[in-house]
């Protein structure tokens, strides 16, 4: 493993530097164990891009979207004060984050409540830092590997974004394969919504089997997301159907740090 | 004469008959809380051209459209056939407008019959699609009844509407060579002289007369009746898809409705803003159990939908056997509003709020409490399945946005009933205490501390 620093903001700050970038880590990127590889790994490629960063570390809170969507207008408003206050106390005008329902709160709801900053979705920021050449992907052959590729609702269907991440996929050298449902009528892994904290109501099945269902009938080696949550739904869902073994989720940002160009 | 008097008695009827129930649909609308918002009006009236008019989100599925486009397309250039009826009707003169426009004529007559070929095929494929081919998406459970009904009376209105059209204009046409003097040339018309020649060649010159009058009051009998029959129907989305379209909000898809009475009282809470001393006592409601605190926008929704169920068929919670249907809930919100207005109709002051009803004795929207909500309608169990995915906002061709009525019970069950799923408890909770949906004792930043170390 690289030797990773992850500065945190309150030190570099008192030594004297301030850093372009905000890291938002999120809930999930903070405290979930699978998550929290994506954080490593979206770590490394900004170290290795040079991008001048740091991350809130425990100044950090849930930026509000699970309470806000499950009705709870009183704890957002809370949460969403308390950053806007942390992120306006520092300044801070860039944030880039693996999380996109984090994306949506900051960029789309903080601005009504006096908090309005550049915010991109991690996958935005790594397609940047590739046209930039800040980071080489090894020139690899083809392997044969093919990978298929979740939207997620909120970078997707609610922020319109849904080619970058495809674009950045393109450059890893394996071949894309389209589940039926993609791009505007992608299908939700079932954790939105504040979904993830709650038992399904009663139906025929869940969400997340019907999808990853559909991604395994692509036939795709790897499953690649944007979301954390999907990134839980969607493991789970593999691991369900007990193709664990053969089929593997990760986040772009995990794919990108294992084709990387090694310094 | 006798038909002049005839028509004008048709046409007085029938705004008769509709204007009262216009009436009321506007004022349902008008039952909702704020303004229709019109900033912007530039990029409103693109969303009218492209996705009204320009039909764009249709094409997303391309078989269905296209049959849609025709009948659409028949619909809105027949109107031109319908201005000249009305003042034949009322005039007592016959094909006003052929002598006029001459080979203009021709031309738009014969491009509104292949146009209404076109759209009798695609009201037969229609027909064919919603009985016999069964469509899922047209017998999801809230589609029985008057919904299926109402589905089918349309398309058998839209086939008489076309006999009417071509029985006219094929009687006509052999009339003209009959007797020049009362029917002046239009030109050939391609499609109606095949079907004149076919079907009317060997009938009388009072023969032809009849059927022409018979395809003549047909298509304005069928006409007025659909004007007085949509306010009835899902079939009203014809005029209220332009409106919904225009008065979609334009803000960003992801944003939710800020409150800000609620953002003001956080932020006193926690000191960043001063108290202004006008607190009322009482404790206000959040959110929305009731039409009365939904957006206008909310309610013009609910009668711009045709129950095509696009939205259904892509919501996740109901393509996994979930109860949540957005379509119904757009359905069941207007339902409630024509009950609300049937009893605020009544003048039955049993519709007053219990505690006004001592001061108060004429029912308007603003004392108006029947005992039910909007939750006598919708179940907690529809409205918990729903994970925001959007699928059934970006489904829905006409703008309207099944979301945000969702979420507004969701905040009333919260915020006024403190009540909801108890699972979601823990994860307040735990917001409030660590602002973390999990309850983790470890401090926020430990991954990075520990990557830190191992590396």
């Amino acid at each position: 493993m690289d030797n990773m620093s992850i500065p945190e903001l309150a030190e570099l700050l008192a030594s004297g530097e301030a850093p372009e970038y905000i890291f938002w880590v999120g809930c999930a990127g903070s405290y979930d164990a699978r998550a929290q590889k994506v954080s490593i790994a979206m770590t490394q490629i900004l170290e290795r891009a040079k991008v001048n960063y740091a991350i809130l570390g425990n100044e950090e809170g849930c930026c509000g979207d699970p309470a806000r969507r499950a009705g709870n207008e009183f704890l957002f408003q809370m949460l969403a004060q308390m950053n806007i206050e942390t992120l306006n106390g520092y300044e801070i005008k860039k944030i880039i984050t693996t999380c996109p329902h984090c994306l949506n709160t900051l960029k789309n709801e903080y601005p009504k409540l006096g908090g309005t900053y550049e915010v991109v979705h991690h996958t935005q920021f790594i397609k940047k830092l590739l046209a930039e050449g800040k980071i080489q992907l090894e020139n690899s052959t083809k392997n044969g590997k093919t990978v298929t590729y979740h939207d997620s609702c909120y970078l997707g269907r609610v922020n319109g974004v849904y080619e970058v991440p495809r674009d950045v996929l393109k450059q890893l050298n394996i071949d894309i394969v389209e589940m039926k449902r993609n791009r505007t009528t992608g299908l939700c892994c079932g954790a939105g919504g504040a979904q993830m904290f709650k038992e399904d109501e009663k139906g025929e099945k869940r969400i997340n089997q019907e999808r990853v269902t559909e991604a395994l009938d692509t036939g795709a080696d790897v499953i690649a997301v944007n979301c954390p949550f999907c990134l839980t739904m969607m493991t789970d869902g593999v691991k369900e159907a007990e193709k664990h073994e053969d089929v593997m989720v990760y986040d772009l940002a995990e794919l990108i740090i294992q084709n990387i160009d090694k310094p | 004469m006798l038909q002049q008097i005839a028509f004008i008695l048709v046409l007085a009827a029938t705004f008769y008959f509709s204007f009262g129930r216009y009436r009321a649909i506007y004022q349902n609308i008008q039952l909702g809380k704020g303004d229709l918002s019109n900033n912007n009006p530039s990029h409103r009236w693109r969303n009218v051209l492209l996705v009204a008019f320009g039909q764009r989100k249709m094409f997303k599925r391309l078989v269905p459209a296209i049959f849609h486009f025709f009948i659409y397309a028949a619909f809105l250039l027949t109107q031109v056939e319908l201005i000249e009826i009305i003042i034949d009707g009322l005039s007592g003169n016959h094909r006003v407008f052929a002598s006029l426009l001459g080979t203009f004529y021709t031309f738009i007559i014969n491009f509104i019959e292949a146009l209404s070929l076109l759209a009798f095929v695609a009201t037969i494929i229609f027909l064919w699609r919603r009985n016999i081919l069964k469509v899922p998406r047209f017998h999801r459970s809230e589609m029985g009844g008057w919904p299926k009904l109402d589905g089918n009376l349309i398309l058998i209105g839209e086939l008489l509407l076309l006999i009417g059209i071509f029985s006219m204009n094929g009687a006509d046409g052999i009339l003209q060579q009959a007797d020049p003097t009362h029917y002046p040339a239009t030109g050939k018309l391609f499609i109606s002289s095949a079907i004149g020649s076919t079907l009317f060649g060997g009938l009388s010159v009072g023969q032809l007369i009849a059927v022409e009058r018979f395809g003549w009051w047909l298509h304005l009998i069928v006409v007025f009746g659909f004007i007085t029959y949509l306010p009835f129907s899902k079939h009203l989305h014809i005029f209220l898809a332009f409106f919904n379209t225009y008065f979609a909000p334009l803000k960003p898809r992801g944003e939710m409705e800020n409150m800000p009475d609620i953002a003001q009282e956080v932020r006193i809470m926690m000191g960043l803003e001063e108290e202004t001393g006008d607190v009322s006592a009482e404790l206000p409601a959040f959110g929305s159990n009731d039409v009365f605190t939904l957006n206008k926008h909310t309610l013009m929704g609910a009668y711009a939908c045709t129950e095509c169920g696009r939205c259904t068929s892509e919501c996740p919670a109901n393509i996994t056997g979930k109860k949540l249907s957005p379509r119904k809930i757009m359905m069941d919100i207007r339902d409630r509003m024509e009950d609300i207005r049937k009893n605020i109709k009544s003048g039955n002051p049993e519709f007053i709020k219990p505690d006004l009803r001592e001061t108060q004795k004429k029912i308007t929207p603003e004392n108006y409490g029947d005992g039910k909500s909007l939750f006598d309608y919708i179940t907690r169990e529809e409205i918990h399945a729903c994970t925001t995915c959007q699928a059934c906002v970006e489904a829905c061709p006409v703008l309207i946005n099944p979301l945000e009525p969702i979420l507004a019970l969701r905040r009333y069950e919260i915020l006024t009933e403190s009540a909801g799923p108890p699972d979601w408890l823990p994860m307040f909770n735990s917001l409030e205490s660590s602002q973390s949906p999990w309850q983790i004792p470890e401090p926020r930043n430990k991954w990075a501390v520990d990557a830190r170390s191992s590396s």
